[in-house]
């Protein structure tokens, strides 16, 4: 296994998730087709909001896969609350919200939002209490009885988020939650989120590939790149909280939005060069792969 | 609901109309001594003779409907209308008792086709090849396997209802969004609450459009396993017989017809008020 690169804060009793040395490759027939995940090292503490953000295919999304157990790494290893990440998995330690809301049309909104406690046998009475605790927190509860197509698709985000936190996971993974929403919708839906971020205190990660978002959000955000995916630089956001409208005003805003584009760029320019490189060499093994050469 | 009857009638008239119209264009020539019961004798020479106009090929539909009323045999005191009525409730019991049993199949064969690649892999070539076999070659096996008896007419109906069901369920439990497989997974859910909560309820837009199909082709299964299976009772013998009489009666085979497709169209009806019902609050309900 790989040492720690000491890009990854140190390990404390306040350490969510810790993730060592890992890889994730996809094979097809035996024989490696993309490396999704190379040498990833990385903690996160308690209540942290870690943004990943990088080029399509750097591997942020299989990166939170891996975290929350929906994939399993090729090489190293992935801990949650001390635990390996497939019982974390078990014991529900994780609030999964997708790019879709992935609401269930045959359920009224207050009805997917019970869908988790149902599972996991909270009683009737309890459930109703959670499910109007939460469409409450996310400023819903007034639409309990309707069905999702009856919203827009920002309230249905909303309640994909109360769902998720409905069961009081330990963490919270956001695979690019508002990159289908438009510009102005979205700004709001980030206030909302650090709000219910700040409210309950939850661990959040956050992928996405909107700089702005990232750097308002984050405590923490971690710049990645593609081919192998990597990560390339964790870059700490200072910025004072809580924040608002002003602080996307501030001029320590936009160097730390300039900070992390020119990680970003860094990380790509890496990536070209690499290709142009492949061009000549990685060309012909390739190909010799394909006929079945390697493997 | 309503705008779909009125279509439904509109559309009726503008047959029975195009109907009358082509025998009055090329049928055979018309008598009603006394018409309406005004004492006038009204004759009509259509100016062209089509074979597939005259009264054999194509009696008024008035003719056919007037059969109805009249004695199923001579001297009975029962009518047509409602011999054919008995026989086509007959008919949709056997039918509806292979249609359930048929859905079940479908839908059991389904779950097991979607957890296993294997099974689907090696078995659904059967299924498909199942259905290529003709019906008619099939039933008189069935009926020598089982006797002839209702248990073989629902055999045969059940043969046709579980197909679409198999092959429309396989589609509609693999239909959920894979991230929504994903969600349920986080929450570590087992294989059957996933099936119960996720991939049923999505399956059931899928479900009853099979079942909408299966409703009308396990009437067909009745009706055509009730000829070899010897069952007197059902619209089958019925259509059976009036084949035989068709030279002197042509109205009632027409007759029989008319009736069956309004059983098929009822038991459509029926399942298509269960889809709204069952589907009721949902994005989008299909019309049909």
């Amino acid at each position: 296994m790989r040492q720690s690169a000491g890009r990854a804060s140190p390990t404390t009793p306040d350490t969510v998730v810790r993730i060592a040395g890992v890889d994730k490759t996809f094979a097809r027939d035996g024989v490696v087709v993309t490396t999704a995940l190379s040498g990833i090292d990385l903690s996160i503490s308690r209540g942290e909001f870690v943004s990943l953000i990088g080029p399509s295919g750097c591997g942020k999304s299989t990166l939170l896969r891996v975290i929350g157990d929906l994939v399993a790494p090729s090489a190293g290893s992935v801990e949650v609350n001390g635990k390996p990440a497939a019982q974390a998995r078990r014991d529900r330690d994780y609030g999964m919200v997708f790019q879709a809301p992935v609401l269930f049309d045959w359920r009224s909104v207050e009805d997917n939002v019970k869908l988790p406690l149902e599972l996991m046998g909270y009683d009737g009475p309890r459930r109703t209490a959670r499910a109007k605790e939460m469409l409450d927190l996310v400023e819903l509860g007034e639409f309990l009885k309707h069905h999702p197509y009856q919203l827009s698709g920002g309230m249905q985000q909303r309640v994909a988020i109360a769902r998720a936190l409905s069961f009081e996971p330990a963490i919270l993974l956001m695979d690019e939650p508002f990159g289908a929403l438009d510009e102005m919708t979205r700004e709001r839906m980030n206030q909302e989120v650090l709000r219910i971020w700040e409210a309950t205190g939850t661990t959040i990660v956050f992928v996405t590939h909107s700089i702005p978002e990232a750097v308002f959000l984050s405590s923490r955000v971690v710049v990645m790149s593609a081919r192998p995916g990597r990560i390339t630089d964790v870059i700490d956001i200072d910025l004072d909280r809580p924040r608002g409208v002003a602080t996307r005003e501030e001029p320590r805003y936009f160097q730390l939005v300039t900070a992390v584009r020119e990680a970003l760029r860094r990380g790509g320019m890496g990536d070209e060069l690499a290709e142009r490189m492949e061009d000549g060499s990685g060309a012909s093994i390739d190909r010799t792969a394909a006929e079945g050469g390697i493997g | 609901m309503r705008r779909q009857a009125v279509l439904f009638g509109s559309f009726a008239l503008v047959v029975l109309v195009a109907w009358e119209g082509v025998k009055f264009l090329g049928g055979v020539p018309w008598r009603f001594p006394n018409a309406l019961g005004l004492g006038i004798d009204v004759f009509h020479d259509p100016p062209f003779r089509w074979a597939f106009a005259n009264d054999l090929n194509l009696p008024h539909w008035f003719n056919i409907l007037g059969v109805l009323g009249q004695p199923v045999q001579r001297g009975s005191d029962e009518s047509l209308g409602t011999f054919l009525a008995g026989a086509a409730f007959y008919t949709w019991r056997e039918a509806a008792i292979g249609f359930v049993v048929g859905a079940l199949l479908g839908l059991v064969l389904a779950t097991l086709f979607v957890h296993s690649r294997l099974a689907e892999r090696a078995f659904v070539p059967y299924v498909v090849a199942s259905q290529t076999i003709p019906i008619v070659a099939l039933a008189p096996m069935i009926v020598y396997a089982f006797g002839p008896s209702v248990a073989s007419v629902v055999i045969i109906a059940t043969y046709l209802t579980f197909f679409p069901v198999t092959i429309a369920m396989i589609r509609g439990l693999r239909s959920p969004d894979p991230r929504a497989l994903e969600l349920m997974r986080s929450y570590a859910s087992s294989a059957w609450d996933v099936y119960r909560k996720v991939r049923l309820p999505a399956s059931l837009p899928y479900l009853f459009t099979a079942l909408k199909i299966a409703a009308t082709a396990s009437i067909v299964g009745a009706i055509i396993g009730e000829g070899p299976g010897g069952i007197p009772d059902g619209l089958g013998r019925a259509i059976i017989n009036f084949n035989q009489s068709y030279i002197t009666s042509p109205e009632k085979l027409w007759g029989a017809i008319l009736v069956s497709s309004l059983l098929g169209i009822s038991f459509f009806a029926i399942i298509r008020l269960l889809e709204s019902l069952t589907l009721r609050g949902r994005a989008a309900v299909p019309e049909l």
